[in-house]
């Protein structure tokens, strides 16, 4: 289990980065935590000419919190998430999240902006940035863009970056008042890839739910927001019969794709365990 | 009167929690595994796997290969072949038993997905594998045997045309007259129990390191193995080799769990390839090759029933247990075994007379299985007392209760099964009683009432078990397997007065080097720190079977006990003609030689080992003081020495999602004499874990094609410890009398009870849902579609 033998530069720069990947368009990754592609290239599940090493570019890793949004550098690792105490009081889902990424190594190493980039549809990140309404700021050579992320994610492993970008950084907009958001999965193993998992959002006024966003993960080829259960809860007190008709809306939301352990039936049936149980931690 | 004089008294190591001399060397990362060792002029190896599960191999070609980088030698499995003599996996004592000629390297047929075809040899790992990418491989996919249920239809494709059909071995037990038991009993039940196919997951990897020395035809090889000497012989044989010309060095080796006692053909391969190149050859089994090579276990489709009288006595059980192996049976060892161990086992705590079991092995192109930890006693554990618990449920009986009315009393031995096990002495009543105490049995059923009510689902399992340890030569010598049914220990007294002890017996990190230690300390009566203990290499150990069937303490602890004391009697011999005295009036305690009756030291023990080996010429001339001794010790006054203990588990089950949350697990077993306290209650809870893995997440997933899909850490679900109950201990002793020092195995124990136990506990949740899983692993999916949700 070696890798095939690769070309590999440490970036000094995000320029210089940015620079390789325009140059080997197509035929070079960005190494950032490694923690998923290095045991790619091991498995020689990915073969590329370049490893373009972006670990010791340090302006990309950062939580910096703006008037508006909470900005979080690419390379921010899982780990300085979790104990972020500005994510902690902004977004408690995303400190819940981050803990439940895998195992303490792998949040150490592993970025939020290579989970993001790589696009596992199994992985937590991916479907926070549609449940919280970020948005991904990419570089290449040609210069900066902004998208946002409900239309970032295209398929299994597949976004809208262009092969000469890379995902500089994450920019979520600060809750709103009254906003209640809940998070969960369901592994067998504390670590393990979910069955499902979901983030729930919503803005609470008096028992009233609004601007409800739900995003899964790990049930489909991509993370999705479940736009049917989401109108369901809408204008709604999150009561039974409304949970009900959220649960009702997963099966054409979500459409889930068996996983080695799991049939769609069952990943189905999880969801809207989950769905509920998360509904009720609104409260 | 005179006051006593303070003197030495007599101590014992045997019972005592000895930390493990070897625990701080691994842990500090000194250890010396094979991949830790690197000889001069080392080359290293990959294979060319197969991707289907039964494919002839049209062509191959080896030209791009042979051209790469690093290059240094490629070969077909023809090439290796004249290195390596096939081998047939049977054994006289399992009649019947059938299997095909198996070569290191396929010749001209892959029969499972991961069966080697092609070698090659480079200048590092990187560029084999590198080259091995460039071996081109025309095969012509032939259909596959995968379903084990059909493997034995007409319409299936026989996977060895020479061997007429897919039955591997068969056998059956009748005790007479079973149908009129059940025809007559006041009830019968019966359940159908499918368990997942699983593997053993060693932390280190297989690893070999084969050097051949051309000019002494000497083979040097570096193994990851629970029995040296078994391999020294194999490779022997099929390389054409004296045995004299072999040696097989295991030093550190990192896990085992049964799965380093097998012939690999990738092993058997890398010391051919060495024979012919004059080299060291390297091969280390990467994650992806140990899912798909190391052998697999516990494939088993069980059909089985019970019958009782009214007062809930079992009268009998039928079972019929059909098994899929893989496409060969497993030299030297054979894949019949965990069958023959299932026939055998099942029912085997209770007192019942009529048995008839039918056992079905067959081939299918799959990962070949053999041996692994507590081999076939999950399976009989699981499917024993799966049916006892619906047996005391139908009656209304609870599943204590029930057992203590059918477990065999405790003055009832000898005893001889309805399956023919004979067993020394058990203590199952004694056990059954320790833990329903340990546990607060009744606390546990009045909280799990009143928690029924607030709507939670818990539930306890019981399961009493027997394990099979101490086995005598009828386990593989009698079938004619060169695997030794004895060990040796040889004590050296260096100079100093510490002992050196060299054991046929092997260390893989369960502390049996810890436990030799400990015997021999206490034998010879000197500190334990002043044993060192050397394990794993033939050209230094005694012969011997190596760790295997939990044999290590009983038979290599008696040896190296009746080593201890011979070397002691010819210490205090030594020392009777250094003090001029009767050494039937001496003793030797804590290194020191001391009067026997009063404990006054007389003579430091060095001084008396210095003197012994540097001024002999100091000593009568007609005394030779004896400063090595060997004594060998091989079980012979039963088959096997049975243990036997009962689990129990205590459970959540979480009836909107399936999920299983294990809140505590407890085990009472009965080892005979407990050496290290602190080792056996590790060996069990680290069985037991073990056991939870098969029960809850392990399985080897197979798509009908024969393809292997989850050959990675993240996709084969070992149990961690994140998931693992507490786990309480409690030991009932009752020492075996076929040896001096008493003990009994334990390394398979917690394995061999756990599954069942967590199985029975998850019913118990469930009864009052009516619903019941019987086919394991346990996943959230199957409970699921218990309770009718999916």
């Amino acid at each position: 289990m070696k890798a095939p033998s690769f070309a590999y530069e440490r970036a000094e720069s995000l320029a210089r980065a940015c620079a390789l990947l325009h140059q080997h368009a197509g035929n070079a990754r960005i190494l950032a935590g490694g923690q998923s592609l290095i045991p790619a290239l091991n498995l020689r599940l990915s073969q590329p000419d370049l490893l373009i090493d972006i670990s010791q570019l340090n302006e990309l890793r950062h939580i910096t919190v703006t008037a508006t949004e909470l900005v979080v550098g690419a390379l921010t690792r899982h780990a300085d998430i979790e104990r972020s105490a500005d994510v902690k009081r902004l977004f408690p889902v995303l400190t819940q999240a981050a803990a439940q990424i895998a195992h303490p190594a792998i949040r150490n190493r592993g970025t939020m902006g290579g989970s993001i980039a790589l696009a596992d549809p199994a992985a937590e990140w991916p479907a926070a940035t549609l449940a919280l309404d970020m948005s991904l700021t990419l570089a290449s050579e040609r210069g900066e863009r902004r998208v946002p992320a409900d239309s970032f994610f295209k398929g299994i492993y597949e976004t809208g970056m262009a092969q000469d970008e890379m995902l500089k950084s994450i920019h979520i907009p600060l809750p709103a008042a009254g906003t209640r958001s809940a998070f969960g999965e369901l592994t067998r193993r504390s670590g393990d890839y979910a069955i499902t998992g979901a983030f729930v959002t919503a803005r609470k006024s008096g028992a009233t739910l609004s601007a409800t966003r739900i995003a899964f993960f790990g049930v489909a080829g991509q993370p999705l927001l479940a736009r049917g259960a989401m109108a369901a809860l809408d204008g709604t007190t999150g009561d039974a019969a409304a949970v009900a008709r959220a649960q009702a809306c997963l099966a054409a939301d979500l459409d889930p794709i068996a996983d080695l352990y799991n049939t769609p039936a069952t990943k189905l049936h999880l969801s809207r365990v989950l769905l509920a149980r998360l509904v009720a931690q609104l409260a | 009167m005179n006051a006593p004089v303070p003197g030495l008294k007599p101590t014992t190591y045997i019972g005592q929690d000895v930390p493990r001399p070897n625990a701080k060397r691994l842990l500090a990362g000194r250890g010396q595994y094979v991949d830790d060792i690197r000889l001069p002029r080392e080359l290293h190896a990959a294979f060319v796997r197969s991707p289907h599960a039964h494919a002839k191999i049209v062509h191959l070609n080896l030209d791009a290969a042979r051209k790469a980088k690093g290059v240094f030698w490629c070969g077909s499995g023809v090439d290796v072949a004249r290195a390596v003599s096939p081998w047939v996996g049977v054994l006289t004592h399992f009649k019947g038993l059938k299997s095909a000629p198996q070569y290191a390297v396929a010749l001209e047929r892959a029969t499972w997905q991961g069966e080697a075809v092609a070698v090659v040899v480079a200048q590092t790992r990187a560029q084999a594998e590198d080259a091995a990418q460039l071996v081109e491989v025309d095969y012509d996919p032939l259909p596959a045997v995968t379903n084990m249920e059909t493997a034995l239809d007409p319409a299936t494709p026989v996977i060895h045309a020479d061997l007429g059909d897919n039955l591997a071995f068969t056998r059956g037990v009748d005790t007479g007259g079973v149908q009129d038991v059940f025809a007559g009993a006041h009830l019968v039940v019966e359940d159908t129990f499918r368990f997942g196919r699983h593997t053993g997951v060693c932390l280190e990897p297989r690893a070999i390191t084969a050097d051949f020395n051309p000019s002494e035809q000497q083979l040097t090889v570096y193994l990851g193995n629970q029995a040296p000497h078994m391999m020294r012989d194999i490779f022997a044989k099929h390389l054409d080799l004296p045995e004299s010309h072999v040696r097989v060095i295991s030093r550190d080796v990192g896990g085992s769990f049964g799965i380093k006692v097998h012939v690999y053909p990738d092993e058997m391969a890398i010391a051919g390839i060495a024979k012919l190149l004059g080299r060291p050859i390297r091969y280390l089994a990467d994650r992806l090759e140990s899912f798909s090579t190391d052998i697999h276990a516990r494939e088993h489709l069980v059909k089985a029933k019970l019958a009782t009288d009214k007062d809930g006595r079992i009268l009998a059980f039928e079972l019929d247990d059909l098994t899929g192996i893989g496409p060969y049976s497993v030299y030297p060892r054979t894949s019949a075994v965990e069958g023959n161990q299932v026939v055998n086992l099942t029912g085997g705590p209770y007192d019942f007379k009529h048995y008839l079991a039918n056992l079905k092995v067959v081939f299918q192109n799959k990962t070949p299985t053999c041996q692994y930890r507590a081999v076939g006693h999950p399976i009989a554990v699981a499917v024993t007392e799966g049916l006892v618990d619906l047996a005391a449920q139908k009656l209304r009986l609870d599943p204590a209760e029930f057992r203590r009315r059918n477990l065999i009393a405790d003055d009832n031995y000898p005893y001889t099964s309805a399956s023919g096990l004979k067993f020394e002495a058990l203590s199952h009543h004694a056990c059954l009683d320790k833990l329903l105490k340990l546990m607060d049995y009744k606390g546990l059923r009045a909280e799990q009432q009143a928690l029924r009510a607030k709507g939670i689902h818990r539930g306890i399992g019981l399961a009493a078990l027997i394990e099979v340890t101490n086995p005598s030569a009828l386990f593989y010598g009698v079938g004619g397997a060169r695997i030794s049914a004895q060990d040796g220990c040889t004590l050296r007294l260096e100079p100093t007065g510490w002992v050196t002890a060299l054991t046929g017996v092997t260390e893989q990190g369960q502390g049996t080097e810890g436990m030799i230690a400990q015997v021999v300390a206490s034998a010879v009566g000197i500190p334990v720190e002043h044993v060192r203990v050397i394990t794993g290499d033939t050209d230094v150990t005694p012969y011997g079977g190596g760790t295997w069937a939990s044999r290590a303490a009983g038979i290599g602890g008696e040896a190296a006990l009746m080593a201890g004391h011979t070397l002691k009697a010819n210490i205090l011999a030594l020392a009777a003609a250094i003090l001029t005295r009767d050494a039937a009036g001496l003793d030797l305690r804590a290194a020191q030689i001391v009067d026997a009756a009063t404990g006054e030291v007389l003579l430091p023990l060095a001084e008396a080992a210095r003197i012994g080996q540097y001024r002999p010429d100091t000593l009568p001339r007609a005394f030779q003081p004896e400063l090595t001794v060997s004594r060998q010790y091989g079980q012979r006054d039963w088959p096997f020495v049975f243990t036997n203990g009962i689990q129990a588990s205590y459970v959540e089950v979480d009836t909107d999602t399936g999920f299983v949350k294990l809140l505590k697990h407890w085990m009472v077993e009965d080892c005979g004499t407990i050496i290290n306290p602190l080792l056996v209650d590790e060996q069990l809870r680290g069985g037991i874990a073990q056991g939870i893995g098969g029960a809850l997440f392990e399985e080897c997933l197979y798509d009908d094609t024969g393809q292997l899909l989850n050959a990675t850490m993240a996709d084969y679900l070992v149990p961690m410890a994140a998931e693992m109950p507490d786990m309480v201990i409690g030991h009932v002793c009752t020492p075996t009398k076929s040896s001096e020092l008493g003990a009994k195995g334990a390394g398979e124990a917690g394995t061999a009870g756990a599954p069942a136990a967590v199985m029975n506990a998850i019913n118990d949740a469930l009864s009052t849902l009516s619903a019941r899983v019987t086919e394991q692993p346990f996943t959230p999916e199957r409970i699921l579609r218990a309770l009718g949700k999916v």
